[in-house]
């Protein structure tokens, strides 16, 4: 069999050969700076604006409503600042509200708000699967509440927020609501309206697009302010030249993963639960984390009492598996996971955590392996006979 | 199957090299490098020199040059309690001690054997310049060829059970002829220093990190002459070592020099270089390198240091782990903590620590 199994796709995704090849001719012949009057800008703007479509068609958006950054990271950085600035400079409101499960790229620039500039913070606990309640959110609105900003899917346990149920209750304060959607896009529905979010980040290289190339939905006429400055790109909200052979590669990923969205969810789910199913059968002193259904037909998470989550994944390495962990770090540093502290395991339990994410084009024999040699290194690990 | 074989990397040439020796010989090697406790600190930021985040940036090039895996293992916490405590203690109580012997023992060829082998490796590989060899049913720790660089002396508290899952495969070769192997190999030849002793302080000063970590084994003292006359004050046992001039704190006619620490009466005793030098030794906590303790008294060749001469003496054994040492000369700064490591020819049987 093939030697190497990749079960991290969470992380990132390979890109897929028809993207690459829409974006190859645009590095070397249709290489044009979009603002240029001439023919090559021409043929760039007309790649970035029909990329710009294909986007705002799989985000039920306008056109004008997506806006091009370097990343995930970047547009929720976008997202929280643009507001937050843009809010405070209006009225003085300041107040925002976050989950306690989200990732570091809006913790940490939630973080930085409050702690160098003043912005007033809540963030909201979860449940033992890690959702948010709808109740909390209520009583956590405040008169001066400016934002919210709740992840779509969990990156390491991979639980669904109910993101419409969500945006509700805001919609009913007037409060504008962000989803980070980088680990959902390619996998779930991204219709801004149905989901009823008011900002909305992705980033291409999770959904078999290019690393590099992300993007922020912004809805119309919203109180909201660039934080970069320099040219007039992107409705003057993000300055610098487009990446337009990213974009355009990002726009292929969604559009691929859009067109085979209910084919893979039903294979990837069927894979998924056999995982699951499997390890914790399997496997002693296992657990589940995150909810059982309600999770991303990609992601399988466990931990394990008695490992430890970085040593698993050298192990796991050594036997030629792929996969992650959430306190992993590559410099031997290992910090138990927030996201596993917050859904109220113990910092013990949180060192010991596996994240499975498969893919597209994982198959049966792969995850056979995988849940073969699992149990074997696991009770290797523990020094059970 | 191909053996797998773990190497321990620093980043550094020596350990880039017998990575590299390894794989040549078709081995499965991975790399493998250990997270170790550090003091919180300014200078250093926080990291321990022998796990900098640029060694681990080298390690991790060099190993990617090579096509072969690399971790780096977490063991900030066992390094804590066996090592960093061990010294605190051990200098709390008056002696010198030497934490490589103890790193060695107990994470290299402790927590990092088991992990290595646990992970399916039959064999641990260091860039130490020293040599194993199988001799009958008996495994050798030999010094190594390049007698400038050899490095047994840190090595004599492991035993049979980890010789037998141990390589070093630059211990046959000359440090020049490991730089020639790291060019030829296309290997940076990235110097790391020489001693990383005490990789964990912020600074190099062990003495502010007594201070810091164990105020209280800083009792102020008297200060007497090898006559029992007073003749000053001390700052407290710990911060001095025996032979040491500089530091003292009292002038004289002649430069005087510690010459045995008190502890039970918490007094520091110096005086003339003449009054330096024992030859009479005696060691505790011995280790047999064959598992078999040598219970006759026996020539050997000893060394009192990491980078001291081997002296000949007399080993006088006591019990399986204890020893007296009669020294063919005297020597000046016999160090309590240190170890005194025994050679016949170029194999070193064991070693002790001592006690006075």
């Amino acid at each position: 069999m093939n030697k190497r199994i990749y079960m991290d796709h969470a992380a990132t995704t390979p890109v897929d050969p028809e993207v690459l090849e829409v974006m190859i001719p645009l590095f070397t012949t249709e290489y044009g700076n979009p603002s240029s009057i001439h023919h090559w800008g021409q043929r760039s703007e007309y790649i970035l604006h029909s990329s710009r479509e294909t986007i705002s068609k799989s985000l039920n958006c306008e056109t004008d409503e997506i806006i091009f950054t370097s990343s995930g990271t970047e547009s929720d950085n976008l997202a929280l600042r643009g507001i937050a600035l843009e809010a405070y400079h209006r009225n003085k409101n300041n107040h925002m509200i976050i989950s306690s499960i989200e990732h570091p790229a809006i913790m940490n620039t939630a973080h930085d708000l409050k702690t160098k500039y003043g912005f007033e913070l809540t963030i909201l606990p979860v449940n033992q699967y890690g959702l948010v309640e709808p109740h909390d959110l209520a009583n956590a609105i405040k008169e001066n509440t400016i934002l919210v900003s709740i992840m779509y899917a969990n990156n390491e346990i991979g639980v669904i927020q109910p993101i419409s149920k969500l945006s509700e209750i805001t919609k009913a304060s007037n409060i504008l609501f962000h989803t980070d959607a980088v680990q959902a896009a390619g996998q779930l529905i991204l219709d801004v309206k149905s989901l009823g979010v008011d900002l909305m980040s992705i980033s291409g290289h999770k959904f078999y697009g290019p690393k590099g190339i992300g993007a922020l939905y912004i809805k119309r006429n919203i109180p909201f302010r660039s934080t970069q400055t320099g040219g007039s790109q992107e409705n003057g909200l993000r300055a610098g030249t487009e990446n337009v052979p990213l974009i355009a590669g990002m726009a292929k990923a969604l559009e691929i993963s859009m067109s085979r969205y209910k084919d893979d969810t039903i294979k990837m789910t069927q894979l998924r639960n056999l995982l699951i199913d499997t390890i914790l059968q399997e496997i002693p002193d296992c657990y589940i984390t995150g909810h059982k259904k309600q999770r991303l037909p990609n992601n399988a998470s466990f931990v394990f009492d008695n490992i430890d989550g970085n040593e698993l994944i050298m192990n796991l390495d050594i036997y030629d598996i792929a996969a992650s962990s959430g306190s992993a770090c590559k410099i031997g540093n290992p910090e138990p996971s927030i996201v596993l502290q917050a859904i109220g395991l113990s910092s013990n339990l949180s060192l010991g955590s596996l994240r499975l994410s498969i893919g597209r084009n994982t198959n049966q024999d792969q995850v056979n392996y995988v849940i073969t040699m699992l149990p074997k290194i696991i009770s290797k690990m523990r020094g059970t006979p | 199957m191909t053996k797998k074989i773990a190497v321990g990397m620093s980043g550094g040439v020596d350990s880039s090299v017998a990575a590299a020796l390894l794989k040549n010989q078709g081995y499965d090697v991975f790399g493998i490098m250990l997270r170790l406790w550090s003091e919180p600190g300014q200078s250093t930021n926080g990291q321990n020199r022998c796990c900098s985040p640029e060694s681990i940036t080298r390690a991790r090039q060099v190993a990617a040059m090579l096509d072969i895996p690399f971790y780096v293992l977490d063991a900030k916490n066992v390094f804590h309690e066996s090592v960093v405590s061990f010294f605190i203690d051990k200098y709390s109580s008056g002696v010198t001690p030497n934490p490589c012997l103890e790193c060695n023992k107990n994470i290299r060829w402790g927590h990092l054997l088991e992990k290595s082998l646990a992970m399916g490796a039959s064999h641990l590989a260091t860039g130490h310049y020293a040599r194993v060899d199988k001799r009958g049913d008996k495994w050798f720790l030999l010094r190594g060829s390049d007698q400038n660089k050899d490095q047994s002396y840190a090595l004599s508290m492991i035993g049979q059970k980890e010789l037998k899952h141990t390589l070093f495969p630059i211990g046959k070769y000359t440090k020049n002829k490991i730089r020639d192997l790291a060019k030829q190999f296309d290997l940076p030849v990235a110097e790391r220093q020489e001693s990383q002793d005490l990789c964990f302080l912020a600074d190099r000063n062990y003495r502010r990190f007594m201070h810091q970590y164990a105020p209280k084994s800083m009792k102020p003292g008297p200060i007497t002459n090898s006559k029992g006359e007073k003749i000053g004050d001390h700052k407290g046992l710990p911060l001095y070592t025996i032979g040491q001039r500089k530091g003292i704190g009292i002038s004289a006619k002649e430069p005087l020099y510690v010459l045995e620490k008190n502890m039970s009466t918490n007094t520091l005793i110096v005086d003339k270089h003449s009054k330096l030098g024992k030859n009479h030794l005696s060691v505790n906590k011995v280790n047999w390198i064959s598992g078999d303790p040598i219970h006759k008294n026996f020539r050997a060749k000893v060394q009192l240091r990491y980078t001291a001469r081997a002296i000949s003496a007399w080993i006088l054994p006591k019990n399986d782990k204890e020893l007296n040492i009669k020294l063919d000369k005297p020597i000046n700064d016999i160090t309590p903590g240190q170890a005194a490591v025994f050679y016949q020819n170029d194999s070193c049987l064991g070693g002790g620590i001592i006690i006075t």
